[in-house]
């Protein structure tokens, strides 16, 4: 093109744009410099909170397979995304930045069912990011932003935005199979087109309330007609812990159908024997009436509750039976066979090197996945494992909380033999005895002793407790010898841990949750991430993994710093539907030896290591 | 000061009216006043269910109570044709509903489910919240309630170009039992009449419609309220219409005041203008001497349900059950497709028309096309779509 010919257009496009803003003129009501200053407070608001969400939003490559769009959390480098996105791109992705800049991301967890991944992008530790809001106080009518990589469009790594209004929450959307099922998730007249997916979706004010990685297309092609969806940043919420860990995450099923009665209420249409919920006491045709502190109206609601809760999480469940209404705690189920859903996750790597091993032959069993060449950034951050989607950040994770629960202990003061004693809840008195060698417990109903040593779920004792004394002596062993060393214990993620029937809301803490597979038992620790980072919250104990777990919660003194909170002034015991005790700790003492053998009984008054003689109903 | 908006006289007014109004709106924080606006519009839609599902033919579409004893509008379509048409409020409330009547001009229906003290959309011009007040008065013994002052003062007028809507709608049935409908933001446009013509947007309404910039006419949208952000019923959602030649899907709706004529219309029984306008229908084969069997699918099959003796039709020798499949030189696969070419014939022309008959194709010259209406003949049976 001459450069005539460009002078005559740029004449011909200034003399349109003049025309235009003559012909407009009369119609002005006020010049610029007349407009309300609010209003220009407002347009800079929009364009700050603009620039901010744009830097922390991710546009993720995966080669010849496509990408998507992803949005950082910490400053460290995770960042969310959708499973679809990273499926075909397999462990490892480059991620690009508006700063312009393209960093090397590793694969950490992944939720098929939820359609949620979580990614690390490697090399900084001062990303931009932002911060998840309480998606239950979206509101219809609220302005949102998209921010994303439609139609892979951010060659340059400027990621494209468009602002739009909720259209509507708690949306339900059918999955496909058993996966990708978008519950209780938002609806959004911004545009969400293809290459969006993964991306973030912000409130107003920047704060993230979703993952964008759905919209409804019909008859148009696959371009947004106004109708998109976004996982709710609650959802995220619950999963994190898991994600963060590596795991290869599984979403939640009750062991029982709901449908609609006749009269328009939700009831139990069927119903697993096996099930923990059939257990606690719900039965074919009660009436559902709130799940996990959410109303349940509809079976779409029903679904929305359950869609947003991880497996594994015990959640209060309301039913109502012949008028008579009744709340029971109820352990979520996996949706998904442990093989099933490692299949489903395998499937981004479809396209990676074949399997070793002649025709005919198969693999053996627990071999580990054949790994593909990692680049060098990420490749001693990946860790193959049955069950998880990248191990090294579950050991990480494992890592971490161990090393908070030595910070808070003093390690010294708990070695040896430990000596609780107190009263149950009728005022009589217990006494335990915690060694190496012996656990023994003395109750008003007898003696139950058994060696740390040998197999634990041989006898759960005390009777009646499914296995109290096992699960003592598995905590013991974690605060003593550090949960490294504690048969084989894995961080699997993390789960509201209430007491006293405390509702679950967005605001309950969750606690970090170690499994660990010990002399024949299973127990599942809970440890308190926050502000009595290290304190052990409670010890699920299975003694048989088809029977109902011996629950331990332990108990602290609500103290400001010192001894008096590291160790429990309570300890309440459940198994099945029943309360087994509440046994009151008035004196809690380490002996230092290997028992009651081998060492005489600490005397009264003797120096308790920690101690909460404050007493206290419970 | 509102009400004043909406006697703006010119479309010029209007928009600086609007402009004023919306100044000092944006500065507020607006967020509250839209989602009071959102709030009241959502109670008064409804979710219908209805015939359909398969095929392309959703069951479900949307509507909008106008009147606090249950009056629904709605789109007209073939999810009303059931003898059960369900209604779901925004509540959850579930009504049977009948069909008061239909108005195949404007292609909308007045629904009737038995309920009283219903929130409602005004049809007269006045707001939603003026509605709200009039049906739970805030202190019934303080002489007439407010809302009917506004209802009295206001009248029904297009709105502007620029106006700022919301579309609440029941697009892809998204929302069930007591789940809000979906709530969509955007402008009007521009005001323009439907180009409601052979190769373009086929329908039998011709009137005004309001462009909006926004995709609102999704499935199971159609009958959805469109509402200014302030509050004030603006139209109703139009059905899903594409245009047969650019393939280019509109994004409209129906102005309010064709809504209210339609109400009253439907409500006292009048029909006279829904019969005149079937002669405005595209083409009907009729005035060549045939009548295709009912067109109730996307695409039907364009068989010949009769032929009429003495017309061009039986002399060129077309007979019952022969299958269309070519009109001149353009193949036709619908029942849509045929009216459509046989509508270029000019007055006096012939055509050539291709029917597979028995299994062979067979070529049958029709014409010459004549003026004017379709000759009067007996009903031959059969639905006139």
């Amino acid at each position: 093109m001459s450069r005539s010919v460009i002078h005559r257009r740029l004449i011909a496009a200034c003399a349109v744009a003049a025309a235009c803003v003559l012909g407009l003129t009369p119609l002005r009501l006020c010049p610029a410099k007349d407009v309300a200053p609010e209003v220009l407070a407002a347009e800079r608001a929009r364009v700050d909170v603009a620039a901010r969400i744009s830097a922390a939003t991710v546009a993720i490559f995966a080669g010849e397979q496509g990408g998507g769009s992803g949005v950082l959390v910490t400053p460290d480098g995770f960042a969310l995304t959708n499973f679809h996105v990273v499926q075909p791109a397999g462990l490892a992705m480059r991620c690009g930045l508006n700063d312009g800049k393209v960093y090397d991301a590793i694969l950490v967890g992944l939720d098929p069912t939820g359609d949620v991944a979580l990614v690390k992008l490697v090399g900084r530790d001062d990303f931009p990011f932002v911060s998840l809001a309480d998606s239950d106080r979206v509101r219809v009518g609220d302005a949102c932003y998209t921010v994303g990589n439609p139609f892979l469009l951010a060659s340059n790594l400027q990621p494209s935005l468009s602002l739009g209004i909720v259209s509507g929450t708690h949306r339900y959307q059918f999955p496909a199979g058993t996966i990708l099922e978008y519950t209780d998730c938002l609806q959004v007249d911004a545009a969400i087109n293809p290459g969006n997916s993964g991306g973030p979706l912000f409130n107003a004010a920047g704060e993230l309330i979703g993952v964008n990685g759905r919209a409804s297309f019909e008859k148009r092609g696959r371009v947004n007609v106004g109708v998109g969806y976004a996982i709710s940043s609650n959802q995220l919420r619950n999963f994190m812990g898991m994600l963060r860990g590596g795991v290869l995450v599984d979403h939640a099923t009750l062991g029982a159908t709901v449908a609609t009665g006749a009269d328009g209420k939700v009831y139990v249409s069927d119903i697993l024997e096996s099930s923990d919920a059939y257990r606690r006491g719900l039965r074919y045709d009660d009436e559902i009436v709130s799940l996990a502190g959410r109303p349940v109206r509809t079976v779409n609601a029903f679904k929305n509750v359950l869609g947003i809760l991880p497996a594994g999480w015990r959640v209060p469940l309301v039913y109502r039976r012949e008028g008579r209404v009744d709340e029971i705690s109820v352990r979520l189920s996996p949706v998904h066979a442990a093989a099933e859903l490692a299949e489903i996750a395998a499937g981004r790597r479809q396209g990676g090197p074949p399997r070793e091993g002649g025709p005919g032959e198969s693999p053996p069993e627990n071999q580990a996945p054949i790994v593909p060449k990692l680049p060098e950034a990420v490749r001693s951050l990946y860790e193959a494992k049955t069950g998880y989607a990248n191990y090294a950040f579950s050991r990480r994770e494992r890592d971490r909380v161990a090393s908070a629960v030595r910070e808070n202990l003093a390690r010294e003061a708990i070695d040896g033999t430990w000596e609780i004693a107190g009263t149950l809840q009728d005022g009589r008195p217990f006494r335990i005895e915690l060694s190496d060698v012996l656990a023994t417990i003395d109750l008003p109903t007898g003696t139950s002793r058994l060696d740390p040593r040998q197999p634990l779920d041989e006898s759960p004792v005390p009777p009646g407790s499914g296995g109290m004394l096992a699960a003592l002596v598995v905590w013991r062993q974690l605060l003593t010898v550090g949960p490294e060393a504690v048969g084989r214990t894995d961080y699997i993620g993390t789960a509201p841990v209430l007491l006293d029937d405390a509702p679950l809301t967005v605001d309950t803490p969750l606690a970090d949750v170690l499994a660990s597979d010990v002399a024949g038992v299973r127990a599942e620790t809970f440890i308190d991430p926050q502000a009595a980072a290290g304190q052990v919250l409670g010890i699920d104990l299975w003694a048989s993994l088809r029977a109902d777990p011996c629950e331990v919660r332990f108990r602290y003194a609500a103290a400001n710093g010192g001894d008096a909170a590291r160790m429990p002034k309570a300890i309440e015991v459940r198994f099945g539907n029943t309360l087994f005790g509440v046994f009151t700790i008035q004196r809690f003492t380490v002996a230092p030896g290997e028992g009651r053998d081998a060492g005489k009984p600490p005397a009264d008054g003797g120096e308790p290591a920690s101690a909460a003689n404050e007493e206290k109903a419970l | 000061m509102t009400s004043l908006t909406r006697l703006a006289c010119g479309p010029r007014v209007a928009f600086m009216l609007v402009l004023l109004i919306l100044g000092p709106l944006a500065a507020r924080p607006y967020a509250e006043a839209n989602e009071a606006a959102i709030e009241l519009a959502a109670r008064t839609v409804v979710k219908i269910y209805g015939a359909g599902g398969f095929r392309g033919l959703e069951s479900y579409q949307t509507g909008f109570l106008v009147s606090p004893s249950g009056h629904v509008m709605t789109a007209m379509s073939t999810v009303l044709d059931s003898d059960e048409i369900d209604c779901v409020l925004d509540d959850g409330r579930r009504y049977q509903a009948s069909v008061v009547g239909i108005d195949p001009r404007r292609e909308m229906a007045l629904l009737k489910l038995d309920g009283e003290g219903l929130p409602y959309a005004p049809l007269d011009g006045a707001s939603l919240a003026d509605a709200a007040a009039e049906a739970v008065p805030p202190n019934a013994a303080e002489g007439p309630p407010a809302g009917a002052a506004a209802a009295a003062a206001t009248s029904v007028t297009l709105a502007a170009p620029g106006t700022r809507t919301y579309a609440l709608s029941n697009l892809f049935g998204v929302a069930v039992g007591d789940e809000r409908v979906s709530v969509q933001q955007g402008v009007i446009s521009a005001v323009v009449p439907l180009a409601a013509r052979r190769g373009a947007y086929e329908a039998p309404y011709s009137g005004n419609v309001y462009l909006l910039d926004f995709t609102v006419n999704n499935p199971g949208a159609a009958g959805g309220l469109l509402v200014d952000v302030r509050g004030y019923p603006v139209g109703m959602l139009g059905k899903e219409l594409r245009s047969t030649s650019a393939g280019i899907w509109l994004n409209y709706a129906i102005p309010l005041p064709e809504v209210s004529a339609s109400f009253q219309d439907l409500l006292s029984g009048r029909t006279a203008e829904a019969e005149a306008m079937v002669e405005r229908i595209p083409f009907e084969t009729r005035l060549l001497g045939f009548l295709l069997v009912p067109d109730i699918l996307e695409k039907t099959p364009p068989f010949v349900e009769a032929v009429i003796e003495g017309t061009p039709a039986a002399s060129g020798g077309l007979r019952a059950d022969d299958l269309l499949v070519a009109v001149g030189s353009r193949s036709v696969t619908s029942c849509a497709a045929v009216a459509e070419e046989l509508a270029r014939i000019e007055e006096g022309a012939t055509v050539r028309v291709s029917v597979i008959r028995d299994g062979a194709i067979v070529d049958i010259l029709l014409g010459p096309r004549p003026a004017g209406a379709a000759p009067a003949v007996q009903e031959l049976g059969g639905e006139r779509l």
